[in-house]
């Protein structure tokens, strides 16, 4: 009697346990992995500062003194553009020459330099494709750069590929014409400063 | 360029050297695959530019290095 007991205990207790054990198993792996430490990369607030002064030595190592100054004063650089001379461009038609305003992290701006009208926004991004860093963007001055090397590099091609949009639709007007003043008033002061060292080479 | 990182030494070499110019090679195709632009720098004279190379092939010779960069798209 005893022994039958005995073994119906035991069949009881392992059909419960194999009822149970799976559910207790994943209460267990739960709780581990609540109490987990999940290791986190220490903040580091230095890392983004030091990404942009390795790109602004980046850009400083690519563009012209002109344009690397221009950055370093104003925020922004001007490349001219380079299809003026080319039939059926609209800025081409009266021959007239156009320039870009690059800003880091802002639309790509087109304008006159004669009169000082603008002409489009051109909203374009560099979203890094590659993981798992696909969520930060590019350092200022990298972002200035990959604009000015996709402008003078192939200039079509950037065009084509950004959103166009009206002036006005992101980069403040007033601001831009402020900047253009600015721009103007910089380009004076160095034209000040260039002719003294001429005259002495002369 | 890298996202949140600045500039990244990816390779070096010598295009002149066989083994350098095959690591270049695979190197550049990796990174094209992964989606980025490759731009070589130009110095000419007072106006520089820059040339966007579509292969290795289209790189100058005498090019002291290629710049990668996260392919443009159009943003908002």
């Amino acid at each position: 009697m005893l022994l039958a007991l005995a073994a119906t205990a035991l069949v009881v207790l392992g059909l419960l346990w194999e009822v149970m054990a799976p559910p207790l198993g994943e209460q267990l792996a739960r709780h581990r992995a609540r109490r987990r430490r999940v290791p986190t990369p220490d903040y580091d607030p230095g890392r983004e500062r030091r990404a942009e002064t390795r790109a602004r030595q980046l850009l400083r190592s690519c563009v012209n003194d002109e344009e690397w100054a221009m950055y370093r004063d104003l925020g922004f650089i001007r490349v001219w553009g380079m299809q003026a001379e080319r039939p059926g461009d609209h800025a081409a038609a009266a021959g007239t020459p156009y320039a870009y305003l690059i800003y880091p992290h802002k639309p790509v701006l087109a304008y006159l330099p004669q009169t000082g009208r603008l002409l489009n926004e051109y909203c374009v991004a560099f979203p890094d494709e590659t993981r798992p860093y696909g969520s930060a963007r590019l350092p200022d001055s990298d972002d200035v750069l990959a604009k000015w090397m996709a402008l003078t590099g192939d200039e079509r091609r950037l065009i084509a590929t950004a959103n166009l949009h009206l002036p006005g639709r992101q980069l403040d007007p007033r601001q831009i014409k402020r900047d253009l003043w600015r721009l103007r008033q910089w380009e004076r002061e160095r034209a000040k400063q260039v002719r003294p060292e001429d005259s002495v080479t002369r | 360029m890298k996202p949140g990182h600045g500039e990244v030494l990816i390779a070096e070499g010598d295009v002149e050297v066989g083994e350098d110019e095959q690591r270049l090679l695979e190197e550049f195709r990796r990174q094209l695959d992964a989606g980025m632009w490759a731009a070589v720098p130009l110095d000419g004279g007072g106006r520089r530019t820059a040339q966007l190379a579509r292969s290795f092939a289209e790189v100058p010779r005498d090019a002291e290095r290629v710049i990668f960069f996260p392919r443009a798209a159009g943003g908002r």
